[in-house]
Formats: structure tokens, sequence, C-alpha cells
């Protein structure tokens, strides 16, 4: 409701130099949007001492210079901005992701299939219908943790995550949906692989995804991904940004 | 222009700097030196600003031979024998490499890096204002890749020193890594107090991602998952077999375990340069303590420039040092060349 303080979040301490605003210890889209708000309002009122945020799913951590700036100070600031109502977040960007789906591509489709009692088809074509949203980078650059997966295909991680899954793997992990740009290991599920990059230092935008960003996947034949990969390493976002 | 050529050299031996600020919150691994305040000290003695960017040299040593001109170098970190010919170079004191020579380092006697600085720094492309090296993510410059036999360092033009120098630094005595506990230490209750009361071994199953630690189990009063959060250097996770896993520079960003308690930044350098097999020990500070702390160390890092003197261009004998044990010294988990799992991973990966 309008001008009515939001609950507190928990401010928890990360060493001497970072805090972290904590607003649920569960995945809560709720939680991410407040999140979000904080991240957001600190960029744009600026806080003295800090050095740089990091959005997850449900705590924003705080990185501050403990020269510049004092633990009650910076706590009752952070406070202030996360008991304000969240200013409404503008819908972020909508990206479509071409994705192979199986075989090589997508090593556990079939697993993922057969565990659920549906066909690879019906799997592929669950996790194209879904609407994802990117509520957090994280691990590695341009890894990209999204919610919106069909609930019917959640899938615990492996028990046994691999210690090596490739470039551009198309993965899931219990309710959440994942793209990963840069080799990795991974406890997750690969369903496939795009020639897309979220991540690539040679290009203008470094980082294609933001927190906030929606993502469709769509399917692409096998014969395609070659020439969408060399389009990608030649600096071209391959994947189509629809608004 | 004068430049450093690499011949034989320790795994786990790269460029780095302060490391990678401002793009964590898209996955961009910080990266950095391990020891941040040798980088700084070897940095002081040749005239460069702090965190210009040296070579990290990893717990084995190595050679490197100056080509096209003479080049000034200062070290500073781990203890090891270091030569130019006959002559013994001292820690913590700028030298001169002629045209030709070549520098020995021998494995580190005690800590594991040395910061090798260069009069000028190394030249390279900087990203998100960095050289650090992180192999995984593809940066690193001028190789985005631990160093390896015949790679060639070029150097930035600087005005030359006038003479050599050396810093005296206070010495140090044996204490407990500090840390400041949380953010998720009740997740633990009671366990709290185990991990404070603890002796810890550094395993072997280390490297710049990450420090694991051997001793007591340590219990979850709950699970071990958590849904993933933000990390910093020195949080200490805890994942499901209870043995904790210090962060370093080349974490993950984000991670899925709890986190008892973390270092504070004046520390890091202290469990980094901690070898293999030795014991540590955690004591817990408030965070007001840990200011104070924080703030003596930024301005002990200021006042470095003040500590020089005037060197004779050095000719210390070590020869003391040779009998030393250096068996302590390797990281056999050490990251080098090809891309390899780190035991860090399980507790960030996805």
């Amino acid at each position: 409701m309008a001008g009515q303080a939001l609950s507190l979040p928990r401010i928890l301490l990360s060493g001497d130099a970072a805090l972290t605003v904590e607003f649920s210890s569960k995945i809560d889209p709720e939680a991410n949007r407040r999140v979000l708000a904080l991240d957001r309002a600190i960029a744009e009122h600026g806080l003295n001492g800090v050095r740089e945020t990091v959005p997850t799913y449900r705590s924003l951590l705080v990185h501050y210079d403990p020269v510049v700036t004092d633990y009650d100070n910076i706590r009752q600031r952070l406070l202030e901005l996360a008991e304000r109502p969240a200013p409404e977040i503008p819908p972020g960007r909508r990206w479509r992701i071409p994705v192979v789906y199986g075989g090589e591509y997508g090593i556990d489709l079939e697993d993922v299939a057969r565990a659920h009692d549906m066909t690879p088809d019906d799997v592929v074509r669950r996790h194209t219908e879904g609407d994802y949203c990117v509520v957090m980078l994280g691990f590695m650059p341009g890894w990209a943790y999204l919610t919106g997966l069909d609930p019917l295909l959640a899938t615990p991680r492996r028990q046994n995550p691999r210690t090596f899954t490739p470039a551009g793997t198309i993965s899931i992990g219990g309710v959440q949906a994942g793209v990963q740009c840069l080799a990795a290991p991974s406890g997750w599920h690969l369903l496939g692989r795009t020639p897309a990059r979220t991540y690539d230092i040679q290009r203008q935008p470094i980082f294609m995804l933001e927190p906030a960003d929606m993502v469709n996947f769509y399917a692409i034949p096998e014969n395609e991904f070659a020439d969408m990969n060399r389009a990608a390493e030649a600096g071209e976002l391959v994947a189509e940004q629809v608004k | 222009m004068a430049k450093l050529v690499i011949g034989t050299v320790s795994p786990a031996t790269s460029v780095q700097d302060a490391g990678r600020f401002g793009a964590q919150r898209y996955g961009l691994t910080q990266s950095g030196a391990m020891d941040a305040f040798a980088l700084a000290c070897a940095n002081t003695l040749v005239g460069n600003s702090l965190f210009t960017a040296a070579i990290e040299v990893g717990p084995l040593g190595g050679t490197f031979t100056a080509r096209g001109g003479a080049l000034r170098l200062a070290l500073s970190g781990s203890m090891r024998q270091a030569s130019i010919g006959a002559r013994q170079l001292t820690l913590n004191e700028s030298a001169l490499l002629a045209d030709g020579e070549s520098l020995t380092l021998t494995p580190a006697r005690t800590g594991s890096f040395t910061y090798l600085a260069l009069e000028g720094g190394v030249q390279g492309e900087p990203v998100f204002g960095s050289l650090s090296v992180n192999m995984r993510s593809g940066l690193g410059s001028p190789y985005p890749r631990p160093l390896q036999s015949g790679d060639e360092i070029n150097i930035a033009e600087a005005q030359p020193l006038a003479h050599e120098r050396k810093l005296e630094l206070p010495a140090e005595t044996e204490r407990p890594i500090r840390v400041v506990m949380g953010p998720q230490d009740d997740e633990f209750g009671e366990a709290t107090e185990l991990f404070l009361k603890s002796d810890w071994t550094l395993s072997a199953a280390s490297d710049r991602m990450g420090f694991r630690l051997e001793g007591p189990v340590i219990k979850h009063n709950g699970g071990h998952n958590i849904v993933s959060d933000g990390t910093v250097s020195g949080s200490i996770q805890i994942p499901g077999n209870g043995q904790p896993l210090v962060l370093m520079p080349d974490r993950g960003t984000t991670g899925g375990y709890p986190k008892i308690a973390t270092v504070i930044g004046p520390d890091l350098r202290r469990i980094a340069q901690t070898q293999v097999g030795k014991k540590l020990r955690f004591k817990a500070m408030t965070i007001t303590e840990a200011h104070v702390e924080a703030r003596r160390y930024a301005k002990f890092l200021a006042s470095l420039p003040g500590l020089l003197r005037e060197a004779r261009g050095s000719a210390f004998n070590l020869d003391a040092l040779q009998s030393a044990n250096i068996a302590g010294a390797a990281v056999s988990a050490m990251d080098s060349v090809t891309w390899q799992p780190s035991p860090a991973d399980e507790t960030s990966t996805p």
C-alpha cells in the first residue's frame, strides 16, 4: 500500500567490508523485487563508501570501504532505503535465445524426459513455452539464474555435479533454469546449448543479460548452430532482443 | 624496451594486481593478488603505485631473464632464496637485472606467493581496470592464463630510481586469523564454538578459488544448502562435509553454502600465505574492532613509502636458507595451464 513502510530486512555481516541485506531466506519473487529496488535506490541516491553491489534471489550484497564509512552509518542508511516503498521497476528487456536441444548438445534431455514420464519433445515444448525472468547473475561471468521454469520440469540437481559442462549450456536445476556462457562445473541437467554469448569482453555490451530481463527460448535445428556460433564469435548477439 | 622472459616457472604463477571491481553483479570474478600487502610492498620498492600489476610467483619458484635492456625489480611476500648469478638478493629490497641476466627463485620456504614487481609495471590491456589473470573467465593480460616458459612480459616506461631501496617492515608475530562471525553463523549454533576453538590444517586441495581446511566436522543446524547469495574474499563456507572452505580472490561471486564467518581484510594475506599442511586458528572480533583493524591496515599501506630506506645494492648472504625445509611449500592443487576442476567448485557450482 502506498506510503506504508515495508518490513525491515535482516542486515548480516559479511566481514569488515561488506554487508548482506537479506529480504528472505527463500526463493521469493517479492524478496527479489525488493532486492532489485534497493539495488536501484543505492545506484540512484548514491551511498557514501559503497564500492559495488551484488543482487541475488533474496539478498543484496553491499561491498563498502570501511575507511570511508562505518557499520552503524551504512546499516542505518541501507535500512532507510529498504524501508521505503519500492519504486515500480520498469519491466526488463525481453530476449529470445536460440537453443539446439538434445543429442550431444543436451546430453540430459532424455533422462529428464524419462524422469518426468514425458517424451523429449514434451520437455522441449515446456521449456520453450516458459516465460523466464533473470533473477541473478552469479558464480561465473554471464551465468544467468532464471525463474519461470514449468513446475512439471522441476528436477533435483545431480547427486554428483559434473566438473565440466560446455560453454553455452542451457540447463535446469531444481525449480530454476540457467544460461551459462563459459565452460564450468555444474550439477544441473543439460537440455541444450545456445550459440549466444551472455558474456564477451570483445563486444559491446560485454554482458547481454541484466537482472529483471525476461527470456524465452526457441529451438533451432542442429545445422544452424555452426553459422550462428560463427556470428556470435564475430561479436553478434545472436539472441534477439524483442523489446 | 626491456622485457622479462619467463624461463622455468612454478605452477600458479600469474600476473595480478588489485583485481576487478564493479562487475561482480554480472558474475565477473574479482581475482587479484592473493597477498595484496606483499604486492604493495614490492611495487613501493620500485617506485610504482601500490597495486600495479606484478608477477605473483607460485610456491615452486622459477627463472626470469631480462632482454632488450636492464630492468629494476623487487621481491616481497613468501620467503625464498633469490639470486642473479652469484649475487644473492634480499626480499623487500630493489635490484637491477642487467640485459641478459637471469633471476632465479627457489621454492618458497615460508608462505606460498612471492611478488615480483617491475619498475614501470607489467604492460598489458586492462579489462575492468585490471590485468589480473582469471583463466576460467578468459581474462588477464598480457596472457589470459598462468605464465609459461617462453612468455614475454613487456614493461611500461618509468623514470628510473636513482638508487636501490629497501623496506624495513615490522616483524610479524604468529597469531590467529581474525574473523567477523556471519553472515550465516546462526545456521550453526554451538558448532561456532567448535569452529573457533579448533586447530585447522590447510589441505592440499587448495587453489586461488578457495583454501580448504581439515579438522573437526562443523555440523549445520538445518540443511547445508542455502539459496545462493553473494560471497566476498574471506567468506568461510561450510559445505555438506563440515570442512571449511575459505573463499579466495578467484572465487565464484555467489555460493550456495552457509558462511559461518568472514576473514577480515587485513588477515586475508595471512591465510593466503599459509602453507599446505600447516595449522591455523581463528579468532572472532566484533565489527567495530574489525573496522579499527581495517583503518590501521589502510594507514599502514599508505605509510609504506615512508618506510623506504636507501639500500647499497645488496649482497646479503642467504646460505642459511639453503638448508631450510621447503617441502611444505608445494600447493599441489594449484591450477596451472589447462582447465581443471577446482576443489572450491562444489560450494559455488550451480
